[in-house]
């Protein structure tokens, strides 16, 4: 296999009027591993997965995934690629218009452009909404479920699409999921990696999470990566900043009001 | 028009305005607020204007740029599998559901300029010919522009909040991070559903107010109505009922496209959305208002070149 990294960043940066969130980053995600970008709530890390498909473009930098520079392509030139990487949102975005088996159908329905097997899909949709405890659910409408069952939804929906993406991009899987249900949803990030060689981007709060998924993880910080490692390397690490977020310790200025 | 625009205009301006802010700072420490601090006002205020005029190109350009977008896109979605499975639901809520609130206005025009014309016409010895202007003016002008409103307030605003939600919920990127191309998906049917449905709801509008003039005149005011009906098919032409429709696609394209476009670029938030549905329906209403304008102009124009002038009085 090559082994030239599936997504990298060359000195990205991002402002949005005065605020900069990111500051010359550097990334490179390897094949076929999940990689765990962790930080404080605001760094800027949904808006580092969004450059990867092209939905915010870079001030300075350059994004490539397989090689190919992906922030200078039009909106038609991308979706080959967006063709082969599923997005996770953090705020789930489900369409609210269609039901949950017609959301969970939707990229195999939009990438196939007409040529369907209805019945394979169908097949798919229930496997995948299975795989996430929502069997069902599918002619359920997204704004009549829980929090927790929307963000299952759209797990189901990131997955539903046969063969597998190459990559998949997680904001926040497991957040407002119960620990029994993050555990689930964790091993299936796990399988999916095991099984069908998908490359996992997984950005999260939850250090047992990041924990139970991550090869790799990286923790961002005013603008640039401050760690890279395993967790244990991580909980060893020499910088406060680091040692403080993995045992979930807040910063000293932050709470100097409070006592 | 847009938040993007503004911050545009303001990063545009900004530079002068801080220069300018340093000045006044000095000026002030200074106790000297004399013609010093007065020019570095009218400087302010001229970089103020300056930087919303450019932000407002800025937005122009940027709506023309979505609503060619939008329309481009018309044949190829009409064609696609699905299309017409997203138009209809679109139609069903722009046209079938405004049906009622139509009827309603329309007539209540029709009636309330019976109500208002009659004394005068009747003085005057003319009551015979007011169906006649009543009816021409509802053809022409109130009809539209009525119906133009009503879309505006009833699905504009619904439109907006609509697509405003889908954008602050993220599911307009997720579409694009699909290989979808939202505006083809989202806004296309919702314009083709305001152009196609406004004439037709012009039309109920126009037939309502005729009714209700009718109505008005004939038990209310003891009118004759022999007369009214052969007054007004010998004024109203083809022609007026014409211009009525050509309108109505105007000034319901125009909505759909406003519309759209405030829910696409609102900002985050249930403030953003509920301000992106008020800028909407302001910028639906005078867009209405100066199109028919504009239009008026136009099609009189063509009109005195093609059959001459027209008293309608006699
Ligand atoms: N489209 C945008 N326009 C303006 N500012 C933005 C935009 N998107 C993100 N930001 C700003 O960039 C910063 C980083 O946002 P981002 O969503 O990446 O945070 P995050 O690290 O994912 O935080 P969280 O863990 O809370 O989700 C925030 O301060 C946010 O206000
Ligand atoms: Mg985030």
């Amino acid at each position: 296999m090559d082994d030239h990294p599936i997504i990298e960043f060359r000195q990205v940066s991002k402002r949005f009027g005065q605020q900069r969130v990111l500051e010359g980053i550097d990334l490179s995600v390897e094949r076929g591993r999940t990689t765990v970008i962790i930080g404080r709530s605001g760094t800027g890390k949904s808006v580092t997965l969004k450059h990867i498909v092209g939905l915010l473009r870079p001030d300075e930098g350059e994004v490539y995934f397989e090689g190919q520079r992906v922030d200078t392509l039009s909106e038609r030139e991308l979706r080959p690629i967006r063709r082969q990487i599923s997005f996770v949102f953090q705020l789930n975005a489900l369409f609210d218009s269609m039901s949950v088996a017609e959301n969970v159908a939707f990229p195999t329905v939009q990438h196939a452009r007409g040529r369907l097997d209805r019945r394979k899909l169908d097949k798919l949709v229930q496997d995948c909404l299975e795989l996430v405890g929502l069997s069902g659910f599918g002619e359920k409408r997204p704004a009549d479920l829980s929090g927790g069952e929307k963000k299952r939804v759209a797990l189901a929906r990131a997955i539903a699409i046969d063969p597998p993406p190459k990559v998949i991009l997680y904001d926040e899987p497991t957040a407002g999921l119960d620990p029994q249900r993050s555990d689930v949803i964790n091993r299936l990030i796990r399988n999916l990696q095991n099984e069908f060689n998908v490359t996992g981007l997984v950005v999260t709060h939850d250090m047992k999470s990041a924990e139970a998924v991550g090869d790799r993880i990286l923790m961002l910080w005013n603008g640039r990566f401050i760690a890279d490692g395993t967790v244990a390397e991580l909980r060893a690490a020499r910088d406060d900043h680091v040692r403080r977020f993995v045992e979930g310790v807040a910063e000293p200025e932050d709470v100097r009001n409070l006592t | 028009m847009g938040r993007d625009a503004e911050e545009y205009g303001r990063a545009r301006c900004g530079c002068i305005d801080a220069g300018a802010d340093g000045v006044l700072e000095r000026n002030r420490s200074n106790g000297e607020m004399g013609s010093m601090a007065r020019k570095n006002l009218l400087f302010r205020l001229i970089a103020a204007i300056g930087g919303a005029v450019v932000g407002w190109i800025d937005g122009f350009g940027r709506f023309f740029v979505f609503s060619g977008h939008a329309i481009l896109a018309g044949p190829t979605e009409m064609l696609a599998a699905g299309g017409w499975r997203r138009l209809m639901p679109q139609a069903y809520l722009v046209g079938a559901r405004s049906v009622p609130v139509i009827l309603v206005t329309g007539a209540f025009v029709g009636m309330v300029l019976v109500v208002q014309g009659w004394e005068q016409f009747d003085a005057s010895g003319l009551a015979d010919r007011l169906g006649a202007i009543v009816n021409i003016s509802v053809a022409a002008e109130l009809g539209p522009v009525l119906a133009g409103v009503m879309l505006a307030g009833r699905v504009g605003g619904a439109l907006t909040a609509e697509l405003g939600t889908m954008n602050v919920t993220e599911q307009i990127v997720a579409l694009r991070s699909m290989g979808a191309d939202p505006v083809r998906f989202l806004v296309t049917p919702r314009f083709l559903a305001c152009l196609l449905l406004s004439p037709l709801l012009t039309c109920y509008a126009d037939l309502m107010g005729s009714l209700g003039a009718w109505g008005v005149y004939v038990f209310v005011k003891g009118g004759d109505p022999e007369p009214y009906w052969r007054y007004t098919a010998e004024v109203v032409e083809m022609w007026d009922l014409g211009t009525g429709i050509v309108k109505a696609f105007f000034f319901g394209g125009a909505i759909g496209l406003i519309s759209c476009y405030k829910g696409f670029h609102c900002r985050a938030g249930a403030e953003g959305v509920g301000q992106a549905c008020t800028e909407s329906f302001v910028a639906s209403f005078i867009t209405i208002l100066a199109l028919d304008f504009c239009l008026n102009i136009v099609l009189n124009t063509l009109y005195t070149v093609w059959y001459g002038f027209r008293s309608l009085i006699m």
